[in-house]
């Protein structure tokens, strides 16, 4: 996990693009394929998604491995669509109470593609956006407080230790006698306990790293930035590409007659 | 906006004077100050260790200097937290004077801010508004000061070891070119190697700088030689100075040798004294209690790469090793290859990447030949283990519970829980809460908790990182009474001190290949 933090290693055109530009992009093409479940804009988002993965540095395989969690929830929540949405059209399946028909395949596959279609402009924003960057444009382009952002993302490095420590603490449970097997109830208080632990060692190292924050001269008015934020043409690509892919699944599901807007029922 | 550091001419040290007249701080909620009367001089570029028994108020004082004390508000001022006196760096309060001293704490892990190397040490730098192209002018001379310049910008800090990340906390402070230069502990959480690499980069930095630097250290060896003076801090009272001693380390040490061997400090060249064995029984005897074969290990479990499940790279590999009753056992090696996972998989809480740890019929009594399948209970009874950390180990709200915990999830044992009380002086604090003691007092009852569940194995790791000398003794004598009682010790430590009193076999382990540097 401390690992994927870090993005040293890949070096695609995308990493060197404004994380704020990339941002907006992402909430471009989000916003646009929520407004509407329907296969064709999703799967046309989808389609430039997938083109765009080597500018990320994003490979299948890497994709399976950071966001099978996703793909898989997108997967469920497209079978169960299609088994519960209303049913219209022929019948294909039909198990008593579960019935699945073409119209609630559809909207099934609908909700599969626009789920993935989502999900992935997030996955392909984590893969090629160092965290310490993000925080760089988030305090000098967006101006937001920079005592709050540098004080996140420094918490955002203990959280992989914390990670460690909860492994740690889970042992050193089991060596004082707290089984952390069992039964369901006998699981949930160790977990609890292990929890208490963790929060106390938690608090322990938030307030060490701030004494070592504080004594470097962290949180005075006026500070420089060692790294420059700044936009290049490559931003203007970036924000024209998600205008151009929410854009396209937009005038593709209009011309198919697809587009559905969700507030407005179907 | 210039920063101070400035004013003496682009990027020069200025070294630092500090002074307190009858200085005293009492932390928020304490009834008694942590410091008391202070009265102390440090001339610029002085280099002073300071000594004295834990709640002399060392690390106190350090954070005051660093001007990180306290609940201090936007304005500046302390919350309910009471100061008196004066304490002055350069003439003025350290609060709010950014940058004047740079502090390093004990824990490596916290003394780094950001996620790559070069931004960490930039962080310093960029607080005190020091201009872009002079701050990575700074971060090159810094990182080649400590000894880091072969390391890319981008290195991520997470890959260091321990000295690494504290070299590099060193190379944030210099980056801010502070004239005071303040070490809590910095080397205590370190194996050998790793104190040596930090005490030679302070060392080369102090004589290119000419800071004045002020070091809290229990072992005197190390610091010795390359301060100038040594100052012994006492709890402060109404009658006593704080300051018990002064004067250069080698006037200092055979002043107060007696008494700072009495007070637990580890000066140069003294062993304490430990209760002998009333005889070490050759290798190979004594009853086999657990045998590990061909064993490969790492605190890694199998991950998944989709559906596909993958085993850890282990850190070590064919490792095989007996564990006899009344035989002590000692794991050593440098850092990073492997030892505490080993240990670890030994005491039954890490499974075994390949290989097998198997207890013989006499350790597992009816529970299965494999320690990792052991219930919890079943676990306790059969090999304790007592982690480095004391505190992951507590599991309830006082002393005396904490040490009832084990017998009565076990439910019998409660008898032998006074005994330990009284042996590990622990008595006079059953209602304290285990986390506010101190550091010595936490390692005692964290080896008493584990013991009072009446293992026939005892698992340690690094039972005597960061302990003073009392500690140390008490530790080692205990264990030696245990060994003769017929208990099995093993315990992964890189103090050859430690390994010589309690005798027995030692299992050596090289260093694992790593990517990183």
């Amino acid at each position: 996990m401390r690992q994927q933090l870090n993005l040293r290693g890949n070096h695609a055109l995308l990493t060197r693009a404004n994380p704020l530009s990339k941002v907006a992009a992402v909430v471009l093409i989000t916003v646009v394929l929520a407004l509407s479940i329907d296969w064709v804009s999703a799967s046309v988002a989808l389609f430039f998604e997938f083109l765009l993965f080597p500018l990320a540095g994003l490979t299948l395989t890497l994709l399976w491995q950071r966001g099978w969690p996703l793909i898989l929830a997108a997967a469920v929540g497209g079978w169960s669509t299609s088994i519960l949405a209303a049913d219209s059209g022929r019948t294909l399946i039909d198990v008593g109470i579960w019935t699945m028909s073409e119209g609630s395949l559809e909207t099934g596959i609908g909700f599969m593609l626009r789920g993935l279609a989502i999900a992935l402009p997030a996955v392909l924003l984590m893969s090629c956006t160092d965290p310490t960057d993000l925080a760089d444009a988030l305090a000098q382009k967006a101006r937001l407080p920079h005592r709050f952002v540098l004080g996140t993302l420094a918490a955002m490095r203990l959280v992989g230790l914390m990670a460690e420590e909860w492994q740690t603490i889970g042992m050193a449970r089991r060596a004082r006698g707290v089984g952390s097997r069992g039964t369901i109830v006998q699981r949930v208080k160790a977990t609890l306990g292990q929890s208490f632990g963790l929060l106390v060692q938690a608090i322990r190292r938030a307030s060490r790293l701030a004494v070592t924050m504080e004594a470097r001269g962290f949180g005075g008015g006026t500070r420089t930035w060692a790294r420059e934020s700044t936009y290049s043409l490559l931003d203007a690509w970036v924000l024209a590409g998600g205008l151009l892919v929410a854009g396209l699944a937009v005038a593709a599901a209009l011309s198919a007659g697809t587009w559905n807007m969700v507030w407005l029922g179907s | 906006m210039q920063a101070p550091s400035h004013q003496a001419g682009p990027g020069a040290v200025r070294p630092a004077a500090v002074t307190a007249r009858g200085w005293g701080w009492r932390h928020a909620g304490r009834p008694r100050p942590a410091v008391h009367g202070l009265d102390l001089d440090i001339a610029p570029g002085e280099r002073v260790l300071l000594l004295g028994p834990s709640g002399a108020g060392k690390s106190t004082l350090l954070h005051a200097l660093a001007g990180v004390l306290g609940d201090a508000n936007d304005d500046g001022e302390a919350g309910d937290s009471d100061e008196s006196g004066s304490l002055l760096v350069e003439g003025a309060s350290p609060r709010g004077q950014r940058g004047h001293a740079g502090l390093m704490q004990q824990d490596p892990e916290t003394q780094v801010v950001l996620s790559r190397v070069g931004d960490d040490v930039a962080f310093g730098a960029e607080n005190l508004a020091v201009p872009r192209d002079a701050i990575w002018t700074r971060v090159h001379e810094a990182l080649d000061d400590v000894g880091l310049s072969h390391l890319p910008l981008d290195h991520p800090t997470s890959a260091l070891s321990g000295g690494q990340k504290q070299r590099l906390a060193l190379a944030g402070i210099l980056a801010m070119r502070p004239g005071l230069i303040l070490l809590d502990e910095p080397t205590a959480n370190l194996d050998p190697a790793g104190v040596l690499e930090v005490r030679d980069a302070v060392a080369r930095c102090l004589d290119k700088t000419g800071a004045t630097l002020v070091v809290v250290e229990h072992r005197v060896s190390v610091w010795k030689d390359l301060v100038d003076r040594i100052v012994v801090l006492q709890p402060g009272s109404a009658s006593d100075p704080a300051v018990l001693l002064d004067g250069p380390p080698d006037q200092v040490l055979s002043e107060a040798r007696t008494m700072l061997m009495a007070a637990g400090v580890w000066v140069p060249g003294y062993v304490p004294a430990t209760r002998a064995r009333a005889a070490v029984p050759a290798a190979g005897t004594g009853n086999l209690l657990l045998a590990a074969e061909k064993l490969a290990v790492s605190r890694e479990r199998p991950h998944r790469s989709g559906f596909r499940r993958i085993p850890p790279v282990p850190v070590q590999e064919d490792i095989t090793a007996q564990v006899r009753s009344g035989q002590a056992l000692a794991v050593v090696g440098p850092n990073g290859a492997g030892k505490s996972t080993f240990a670890l998989t030994l005491a039954g809480l890490l499974e075994p990447v390949a290989g097998t740890v198997s207890a013989t019929t006499d350790l597992s009594r009816g529970a299965g030949i494999d320690p990792y399948k052991w219930k919890a209970e079943q676990l306790i009874e059969r090999v304790g283990t007592v982690f480095q950390e004391p505190e992951h180990q507590f599991v309830t709200g006082n002393v005396l519970d904490e040490l009832l915990f084990g017998p009565r999830h076990l439910g019998h044992g409660e008898e032998r829980v006074d005994e330990l009380l009284e042996r590990l002086r622990l008595t006079a604090l059953v209602d304290a809460n285990p986390y506010t003691l101190s550091g010595g007092e936490k390692r005692r009852l964290s080896v008493a908790t584990v013991l009072a569940a009446s293992p026939q194995v005892l698992v340690l790791d690094e039972p005597t990182f960061g302990q003073d000398a009392n500690t140390w003794a008490e530790l080692a004598s205990f264990l030696s009474e245990l060994l003769d009682a017929g208990t099995a010790v093993v315990s992964v430590t890189h103090d050859a001190e430690f390994t010589a009193a309690l005798g027995g076999a030692e299992l050596r382990m090289a260093a694992a290949e790593r990517v990183a540097p």
